[in-house]
């Protein structure tokens, strides 16, 4: 009787068991999204324009990346200004301007192709087609492009009659739009009218009848109502989920973490010890910033960690706890300083340091099961109003990637200071922040990944992200959303080249330490 | 960045509580002044709502509505929203006591249409009492609701009494849909107990039609400041109409995931696996021609069950076992000698308990939610799993409650075949002939913390020096250590 067929063996990385036998079985990885499906998924928004199509489409884009999808919008809109660079006025919209539907057209096309190459060369499984796409021709070209190459098509209508919603769509994204940089306010508003004009007269919007086959959610008047047509999978059910659970009411998130804690001192990560003299100091001094915030019906969320329940209590305003809001679970290596972790475990310790984002600890979490823990939060948060988290560091720059559309590479990173609260304010298509320190000091809990000190400039600029050779991705590794029209830059995720930093197992442990930050 | 001065030091006006850890739960709670915890911490509850909400079927016989009542209840319940369903033709029948023939329904029925109202506003009562007194979160109120009059009463009802309303409506036109439902539920009701297939089908299908004439349905326009789910054509498509608050968008999305399509959930756990009969597992006859999902945790030892099974699996980090905190790897006996007292909490409350550093079932159930919404979108799933986490599930498709749950027989080498079927399930012991360690332990007659070791260890099973978790770390990929032969593989697909 053979057994190796059956010899399991655990990726170091991650700590999943997989097979010493190669992939002969299919074998996808467990997450919060099941790739049960292995057709790529086309999203394309239906609606005239001020509708908030772009607004959906940037938002269910940020969302899916965050959970683990790769996704990426096409605003054709985007690629109309990249060919005829000058907008005149809302005569190019014209049903009747001949050349300019060819242009429009030819534009669609470019999209659609840049479509195919995202699924076929970067692995994309999720593209929004942003366009208006009012008419039944145009709706009937992307389905066949969509059969031809296999791919699953879900429509996203908005149907909007409100005139103070439009008026406000147009206030907070149009007038700022490159077309109308030269304009001004009355005379953007008027030809922006004028433009959903032209629209109006073609658009036919998709029948219950005629479009019974379809895959199709209808959002009327920004979420009263919802019709939703012939769920086929399972992203699509999600899609729907996420899609009635948001809102556009204007609303402010405040988060931060709990006070410094003894452990905090200590250098030491994890557990659940009580706040430190100067986390005391720090409850209170959130509480009267809170309350000088003058905010409406706030909620304030904790973990079921000591920390952030002592935090909340300094407020005096009721508070949930949710367990989903707890630290990472560092394992093995809970309530150690990372010169312990350096000393039993180097091994793990370069490891987290090569995909931190990956990285589990034996028998703890990974950032990104972080991420899949904290999807239901994400979901209440959007549905809720004014919140105020109080959590920890990994968690926090788990929530703040989302908010801020960080890619898995940088989120690890993302500065998240002890005392220092986080006050974000949707605004436009993204999210306005601003970091309030309340002065109370505190220890510097960051790490950097440690970067090898004689190297002060980069060498070689055009290198991409290569990855130590321990560890091999054989998943494609989530982005923020990329600009629309252009491949990610590099040089925007602010990272030091892999090939600088000292993030081999064989590291001594000086360059382990390296970015260690100072403790008592 | 801004800088918040003076402020800092003038505002301890609030002295805060002190915490206190709940030794079950390991929650941390404020205490009141006299030292003892606070009564009722706020705790992340599903149901984010303030009142109770009532929920109400619309619809014509026939159109699912006590499947969806009965199904949504089941669910809400799992998740820790108690909830219960009031069907208005049960009270009818305890009015009526013998049903005679659809003419009772006629809407010119006057005696008829008295005991049928009278019927609803007991139902009402038995409601109201639950939402307010026995702390009922949600109710279901199942009965056709067909006309506007009827539900205007329904929302007045609710208004005066502080509940939320939210409509589920069930529309259907599809003959071969009504006609199975038919078959599947109503020929088996107490109303044609005496009748044979012909008569009852003939009557329930007049019966549907005296409702018809009068039948309002929930309109886009008229209705638009209720909040409702209409599901047309058994789930093809929805209008969903204001949804208020979280507990209706929770329902709403089980609403827009559960379907009726005939399949099948397999539920085992680990096991060893006969590899002579892996290469044989290809065109086996029992696979439908679809085929079935196969799902593991990501715990080596349902891997290595999936793996001899030799289809591809998906690994859910969800279905790991529960953690068990410190108490990890640790035997009964070791437990009782450096835990007492947690093993005696444990015994108290086995559902809420939570291992210190682990989890409790309570966690676990919250964190299997998405499998269970996968598997209502699924059709043919095998779950290869662990002791706990099957019995989380298990108590999902069963309706069993958080007393019953920790308890569940859910021994190894035994798959259960669980196949809806009318409004629940049915469920399909299949006991694969291989040896295995038994691994349940009953709760003990004495759960005090002062108990002795003896009353503490009473109930633990009878191999002594087998451990909950030892047992599995005993399972290398070298011959087994418990059992005499491999689970037949075979068998599980034969299901």
């Amino acid at each position: 009787m053979s057994h190796s067929q059956t010899e399991l063996t655990q990726n170091p990385l991650e700590k999943i068991w997989v097979p010493w036998m190669s992939n002969r079985l299919r074998r996808r990885r467990g997450s919060s999204m099941p790739q049960f499906t292995n057709s790529p998924t086309m999203i394309v928004m239906v609606g005239l324009p001020a509708r908030g199509k772009t607004y959906i489409s940037k938002k269910l884009t940020r969302y899916l990346n965050w959970i683990g999808v790769p996704t990426k919008v096409y605003n054709v809109g985007q690629y109309r200004r990249d060919a005829v660079q000058t907008y005149k006025n809302f005569e190019f919209f014209s049903p009747e301007n001949e050349d300019a539907m060819k242009i429009r057209k030819a534009c669609a096309l470019a999209a659609l192709k840049d479509v195919c190459s995202y699924f076929t060369q970067d692995h994309g499984q999720v593209a929004v087609f942003d366009a208006t796409n009012t008419t039944r021709d145009r709706r009937e070209l992307i389905l066949s492009f969509a059969k031809d190459n296999g791919y699953k098509v879900f429509f996203v209508e908005s149907l909007c009659d409100d005139p103070e919603i439009i008026a406000e769509n147009i206030k907070q994204v149009k007038l700022s739009s490159p077309d109308y940089i030269n304009c001004d306010k009355e005379e953007a508003v008027t030809d922006f009218l004028k433009r959903i004009n032209c629209y109006k007269l073609t658009y036919v919007p998709l029948d219950d009848e005629k479009d019974r086959h379809l895959s199709y959610i209808k959002i009327f008047n920004v979420g009263s109502r919802y019709l939703v047509n012939q769920v086929q999978d399972h992203i699509q059910s999600r899609i729907v989920y996420y899609l009635m659970n948001i809102h556009v009411t204007p609303r402010t998130i405040y988060l931060c973490r709990h006070g410094e804690s003894e452990l905090n001192l200590l250098g030491r990560i994890g557990g659940d010890s009580g706040l430190s003299a100067r986390g005391i100091k720090f409850a209170p001094a959130l509480g009267s910033y809170i309350r000088g915030q003058c905010i409406l019906d706030l909620k304030i969320w904790t973990s079921h960690m000591r920390r952030t329940i002592q935090t909340a209590e300094a407020i005096g305003v009721p508070y949930e706890q949710w367990k989903a809001l707890n630290e990472i679970d560092a394992g093995v290596c809970e309530e150690m300083t990372y010169k312990e972790i350096q000393d039993h475990f180097p091994e793990e310790f370069a490891l987290r340091d090569q995909d931190k984002y990956r990285y589990r600890y034996p028998k703890g979490e990974s950032y990104e099961d972080l991420v899949q823990r904290l999807e239901p939060v994400i979901m209440e948060l959007e549905r809720q109003e004014n919140v105020l988290v109080i959590c920890h560091q990994a968690v926090m720059r788990c929530l703040l990637a989302y908010f801020l559309d960080k890619s898995a590479d940088e989120l690890p990173y993302l500065k998240c200071p002890l005392h220092t609260v986080l006050k974000l304010t949707p605004v436009a298509y993204g999210c306005k922040v601003e970091s309030i320190f309340l002065n109370v000091e505190a220890v510097n809990t960051h790490r950097d990944r440690p970067v090898i000190e004689s190297f002060t400039t980069p060498q070689n600029k055009d290198a991409h992200c290569s990855h130590s050779s321990l560890y091999r991705s054989t998943r494609v590794q989530p982005m923020a959303s990329p600009v629309p029209t252009r491949a990610p830059r590099l040089q925007d995720l602010g990272l030091t080249e892999l090939s600088l930093q000292n993030v081999d197992v064989d590291r001594n442990t000086e360059d382990a330490l390296l970015t260690v930050p100072k403790h008592n | 960045m801004s800088l918040i001065g003076e402020d800092t030091e003038r505002c301890a006006t609030v002295s805060p509580r002190e915490l206190t850890r709940n030794p079950l739960k390991k929650t941390w709670v404020p205490s009141c002044r006299n030292g003892l915890p606070e009564r009722h911490i706020s705790e992340r509850k599903v149901c984010m709502t303030n009142c109770p909400t009532l929920i109400v079927t619309v619809g014509l016989p026939a159109r699912g509505k006590t499947y969806i009542s009965k199904k949504l209840t089941r669910y809400l319940n799992w998740i820790d929203v108690p909830t219960k369903e009031f069907n208005v033709g049960q009270y009818r029948r305890e009015c009526v006591k013998i049903y005679k023939s659809f003419e009772f329904f006629q809407p010119d029925n006057e005696e008829g249409l008295k005991i049928r109202k009278q019927c609803a506003l007991a139902a009402l009562n038995d409601v109201r009492q639950y939402l307010t007194d026995e702390g009922g979160q949600v109710a279901v109120f199942d009965a056709t609701n067909t006309t506007r009059e009827r539900r205007e009463t329904i929302l007045r009802f609710a208004e005066q009494n502080g509940f939320k309303v939210f409509f589920v409506e069930s529309v259907c036109e599809d003959p071969d849909v009504i006609a199975e439902n038919i078959v599947q539920v109503k020929l088996g009701s107490p109303d044609y107990t005496h009748c044979n297939t012909e008569e009852a089908v003939a009557d329930f299908l007049k019966r549907i039609k005296c409702y018809e004439n009068s039948y309002q349905t929930l309109d886009e326009e008229l209705d638009r400041e209720l909040s409702f789910i209409k599901i047309i054509d058994v789930g093809q498509r929805y209008l969903v109409n204001r949804v208020q608050d979280h507990i209706q968008s929770r329902i709403v999305y089980y609403l827009m995931n559960i379907h009726i399509t005939p399949r099948s959930i397999y539920l085992c756990r680990h096991g060893e696996s006969d590899l002579n009969v892996k290469g044989r597992i290809g065109g086996d006859s029992g696979l439908s021609g679809r085929g079935k999902e196969v799902w593991t945790s990501q715990m080596k030892r349902t891997i290595q069950t999936a793996e001899a099974v030799g289809v591809p699996y998906e690994q859910w980090k969800a279905l790991n076992e529960i953690d068990a905190g410190v108490c990890e790897e640790l035997m009964y006996e070791e437990i009782q000698q450096k835990y007492p007292l947690e093993f005696a909490l444990r015994d108290q409350d086995k559902y809420r308990y939570r291992y210190p550093k682990g989890e409790s079932y309570e966690d676990l159930v919250q964190r299997l939610e998405p499998v269970i919404m996968e598997l209502e979108r699924q059709e043919n799933v095998l779950v290869i799993c662990h002791q706990a986490v099957k019995r989380c599930l298990l108590a999902y498709f069963l309706d069993k409650t958080a007393g019953e749950l920790p308890y569940l027989k859910c021994p190894l080498h035994t798959v259960l075949k669980l196949t809806p079927v009318a409004y629940g399930c049915k469920v399909e012991s299949v006991c694969l002939k291989v040896d295995a360690v038994n691994t349940h332990r009953d709760r003990p007659a004495n759960v005090n913390v002062h108990r002795s070791t003896e009353d503490a260890l009473q109930t633990v099973p009878p191999l002594t020096s087998v451990s909950l978790f030892s047992l599995h770390l005993c399972l290398p990929s070298d011959p087994v250590v418990l059992g005499d032969e491999f689970l037949s593989v075979r068998c599980l697909l034969l299901l």
